[in-house]
C-alpha cells in the first residue's frame, strides 16, 4: 500500500506532494547515499526543538524523522527514553508535535519528515483525524515501532487517503516467508533495523547488514534505510555506501543530553555533529 | 454495554484478538518469536508427554491441588454467605504465580532456549520464576521496578538466594510497567537465547491466551471441590485484578455457567476518583501498551500514568485484554477496594481465620466480606486467596503506624 504518488514535481499541488520519493530519486540521481536524522520534538523545550530541527536541512540531513513523545519507549534505549520524559516534562503533546511540524514547514516545504513514535497517543487523538492533521501539518511518513503490518491496516487506510507513507521496519529476524506481508503494508523507504536491539545500542557488522540488503533489494523497489547503532560519521558513511541512507538518532540526542543547561548549545552542537555525518555520508561513495 | 453469548469461552480470533482487545503490538524483531512461541504452544497444547510433565510437577512440586477451604468464622461474622477461599497461599512459593511459571519453562525447554527473563511487581512472580529457573538450572534475569524493590524486599533476597539476577529498574515510574518495559528491551535485544515469562494475562497473543490456559487449574480444580462438598456449583466467584490472572484462572472454567456470579476486585488505592489508583477498568479507557489493546490509565494525550495501590502487585496502569472484553461484554462485574479497606481486610483474615493474606488477595476478601452480608446463607461464595501475605507484613506496619519491633 504505497500512498498517493506523483513523480514530478510541476504538476501537483502541495498537498499532493510526495518529498521522501521525490528526496530518494535525487540521492539516486546524485550517487550518494542519504542522511537521515532523528530528534525529539520539544526536547530540551519547544523553541529549541524547532531551531534544531530547521537548522538540519543546512547541516546535512536529507530527511527529518521528528520523535513523538511517549511515556513508555519500550523499543528505545535510554538516550531517546530520557529524551521523550524531558519533552514530556515540558509539557510536549501530539497537537504540539505537529505544531512543530506545520512552523518548520512555513520555512521548507521541501524535506522529508517522517514522524516516529508509537501507537497509543495516535490512537487516542484518532486514527482519521490523526492522518488528516499530520498531512496538514506537512508530515510525509509515519514510523510506529509498536504496530507490526498484522495490525496497522486500522491506521493504514486513512493515512493512504492523505497520502502520508507508512513506513516499516524490517530486522535481522524478518524471515524471508514474513517479508512478502511488510512489503503490502509498506510505504515510503524501508528501514531496515540493522541489530536485534533497541536504539543507540551496539552496532551491526557491515559485511552482514550488506548481504541482507542485497536479499530485500530482491524482493522491494523501495529505497532502504539503515538504522539503530550508527553513531559516528564513519558508521553512517559505511552504512551509506551499502545503503540508500543511514539513520542516526541517539547520538544526535546525546549532544542535546550533554548540553542541557544551556539549550542554544545543545542545538549548536547537535548540528555540528549532523554536519560531520553529512560530509561524512557525503563522502562515502566519492 | 451487554451482549448474550453462546458461549463466552471461544478465545481470540486468529490474530489474537478478543474483540476489540488484545493483538500483538510489539516492535517488528520480536514478532517472529511472538509467532514462534504460538506455534510451539500449540503443538505443547496437543502434546499428551507435555501434559503428563506438567500435571506431575504441579502435584509434586507445586502441591496441588490447592484446598478449597470454608472460612467458617469470617462466614460466621458476616452473617450471610458462605465464603470458601481457594487456597493459591499454598502453593509452593506461596501464590498462583507457579502455575503459570511451570507451564511457561517447559514450553522454554521445549523451544531450546537457555536464558529466562521476567518481570515483577510484589515480587511473587518474580519468585516463582527464579524457583522454576533453579529447578530446571536455567539462567535467570528478573526486570524490578526500584520503588517495588523497596517495598517488597524480603522477595529481592528470595530471587537473589534461588540464583536470580535480579536488575532494579529506574526508568519512569519505576514499578511493574516500568520493569515489564524493561524486560521487553532486553527481548528484542537477546531474541535468539531468550525466552521471556509473562506473569499475567497481558503482552502481546499469544501470552493472554497461555498464560490464562495454565492458570486455569485453578478453577477447574474450584469446579470439581465445591461439587464434591456442596453437590453444586457456587453462586459467586470473587477476585483480585491487578494484570488478572489469578481471576482469569478462577473465572474461565465458569464463564458459561450463566448463573454464577463473577466479581473482579480491582485496586482503588486512596480512591477511583483521586488520581492514586490502578482501576484501569473503572477508570481507564481503551489504549495500546505492552502488546495488547485494553483499558488503560492514561492522560488525553494518550500518555500511560502512573497506577498506585498499596498492593505492588495491583500497582499496573493496564488490564489483561481478556478482563477488558469480559467488562465490555457484561458477563463479569468489576469493582474496586481502597487501600484502607484492603489493609483492614489483612488484619481480619489474619485474627478469623488464622490466614495472613497477600495484599492483592486482601482486596477480594474485603469486597467478599462487603458483599456476604447482602447475601442468603445458601448462597456459596469462593473468594480466589491468590496469595500469602509474608512478603508484605513490613507495608502492613507501616500502614498501622508501627513497626515490626511495635507492639500491636
Amino acid at each position: 500500500m504505497t500512498a498517493a504518488v506523483s513523480t514530478s514535481t510541476t504538476d501537483t499541488t502541495a498537498a499532493q506532494r510526495d518529498r521522501l520519493t521525490e528526496r530518494f530519486a535525487k540521492l539516486k540521481a546524485e550517487n550518494r547515499g542519504g542522511l537521515v536524522i532523528y530528534t525529539m520534538a520539544g526536547d530540551p523545550d519547544r523553541d529549541s526543538a524547532l531551531k534544531l530541527m530547521k537548522g538540519l536541512p543546512e547541516a546535512g540531513a536529507d530527511v527529518i524523522e521528528l520523535g513523538m513523545p511517549f511515556s513508555d519507549p519500550m523499543a528505545d534505549g535510554p538516550a531517546i527514553q530520557a529524551a521523550a520524559l524531558r519533552s514530556l516534562a515540558g509539557g510536549m503533546t501530539l497537537t504540539g508535535t505537529l505544531d512543530t511540524l506545520a512552523a518548520f514547514r512555513e520555512g521548507d516545504d521541501d524535506t522529508p519528515v517522517v514522524l516516529m513514535g508509537y501507537y497509543n497517543p495516535i490512537y487516542q487523538y484518532g486514527v482519521e483525524r490523526f492522518a488528516a492533521k499530520a498531512r496538514e501539518a506537512g508530515a510525509d511518513g509515519l514510523i510506529i515501532v509498536d504496530l507490526p503490518p498484522e495490525e496497522a491496516p486500522e491506521l493504514n487506510e486513512h493515512l493512504d487517503a492523505h497520502g502520508i507513507h507508512l513506513i516499516f521496519l524490517t530486522t535481522p529476524t524478518t524471515k524471508a516467508e514474513r517479508l512478502p506481508m511488510v512489503l503490502r503494508e509498506a510505504g515510503g523507504f524501508l528501514y531496515y533495523v540493522s541489530i536485534t536491539g533497541i536504539t543507540g545500542s551496539a552496532s551491526a557488522v557491515e559485511d552482514e547488514v550488506a548481504a541482507a540488503i542485497a536479499d530485500l533489494r530482491s524482493s522491494t523497489d523501495l529505497p532502504i534505510a539503515v538504522g539503530f547503532g550508527i553513531k559516528t560519521p564513519e558508521q553512517a558513511a559505511g552504512m551509506a555506501r551499502i545503503a540508500d541512507a543511514a539513520v542516526v538518532g541517539s547520538a544526535v540526542v546525546n549532544k542535546v543530553a550533554e548540553n542541557l543547561g544551556d539549550p542554544p548549545a545543545a542545538v549548536d552542537a547537535a548540528l555540528a555533529l549532523v554536519k560531520q555525518l553529512s560530509e561524512s555520508v557525503r563522502a562515502a561513495r566519492a | 454495554m451487554s451482549t448474550v453469548l453462546n458461549t463466552y469461552r471461544n478465545g481470540v480470533d486468529d490474530r489474537g484478538h478478543f474483540g476489540l482487545f488484545g493483538g500483538r503490538y510489539v516492535a517488528e524483531t520480536l514478532m517472529p518469536l511472538i509467532l514462534e512461541l504460538e506455534k510451539a504452544y500449540n503443538e505443547a497444547k496437543d502434546d499428551p508427554e507435555f501434559h503428563k510433565e506438567l500435571d506431575g510437577l504441579l502435584t509434586h512440586y507445586v502441591g496441588r491441588p490447592s484446598p478449597l477451604y470454608f472460612a467458617k468464622r469470617m462466614t460466621e461474622q458476616c452473617g450471610g454467605a458462605k465464603i470458601y477461599f481457594k487456597r493459591e497461599d499454598l502453593n509452593h512459593t506461596g501464590a498462583h504465580k507457579i502455575n503459570n511459571c511451570m507451564g511457561q519453562i517447559l514450553l522454554a525447554r521445549r523451544m531450546g532456549k537457555t536464558r529466562i527473563i521476567a518481570e515483577t511487581g510484589a515480587g511473587q512472580h518474580g519468585v516463582a520464576t527464579a524457583t522454576v529457573c533453579a529447578l530446571f538450572g536455567m539462567k535467570c534475569v528478573i526486570y524490578m521496578g526500584e520503588t517495588d524493590i523497596a517495598r517488597q524486599a524480603p522477595n529481592v533476597f528470595r530471587m537473589k538466594l534461588l540464583g536470580a539476577e535480579v536488575v532494579p529498574v529506574v526508568s519512569g515510574s519505576r514499578t511493574l510497567k516500568d520493569a515489564m518495559n524493561e524486560a521487553l528491551r532486553d527481548w528484542v535485544t537477546n531474541v535468539h537465547d531468550t525466552f521471556y515469562i509473562i506473569g499475567t494475562v497481558a503482552g502481546p497473543h499469544p501470552y493472554p491466551t497461555l498464560v490464562r490456559d495454565f492458570q486455569c487449574v485453578i478453577g477447574e480444580e474450584t469446579r470439581r471441590q465445591v461439587q464434591e462438598l456442596e453437590g453444586r456449583l457456587p453462586d459467586s466467584l470473587v477476585a483480585c485484578v491487578g494484570g488478572g490472572s489469578n481471576a482469569m484462572g478462577l473465572f474461565h472454567p465458569f464463564l458459561d455457567d450463566k448463573d454464577v456470579r463473577i466479581i473482579g476486585v480491582e485496586a482503588a488505592g486512596h480512591g477511583v476518583n483521586t488520581e492514586k489508583h490502578a482501576a484501569s477498568l473503572t477508570g481507564g479507557r481503551p489504549g495500546v501498551l505492552h502488546g495488547n489493546r485494553t483499558y488503560l490509565l492514561q492522560d488525553d494525550d494518550g500518555q500511560i500514568t502512573e497506577a498506585h495501590s498499596i498492593s505492588a502487585g495491583l500497582d499496573y496502569p493496564g488490564i489483561g485484554p481478556e478482563h477488558a472484553w469480559l467488562k465490555d461484554v457484561g458477563r463479569v462485574e468489576y469493582v474496586s477496594i481502597t487501600d484502607d479497606e484492603a489493609v483492614k481486610a489483612f488484619q481480619e483474615t489474619t485474627r478469623l481465620e488464622g490466614i495472613i493474606p497477600a495484599l492483592e488477595s486482601s482486596h477480594a476478601v474485603a469486597y467478599a466480606m462487603k458483599l456476604a452480608p447482602t447475601l442468603p446463607q445458601d448462597h456459596i461464595m469462593v473468594v480466589n486467596m491468590s496469595g500469602r501475605g509474608d512478603k508484605d507484613v513490613n507495608t502492613i506496619a507501616q500502614a498501622m503506624g508501627t513497626d515490626m519491633g511495635g507492639s500491636l
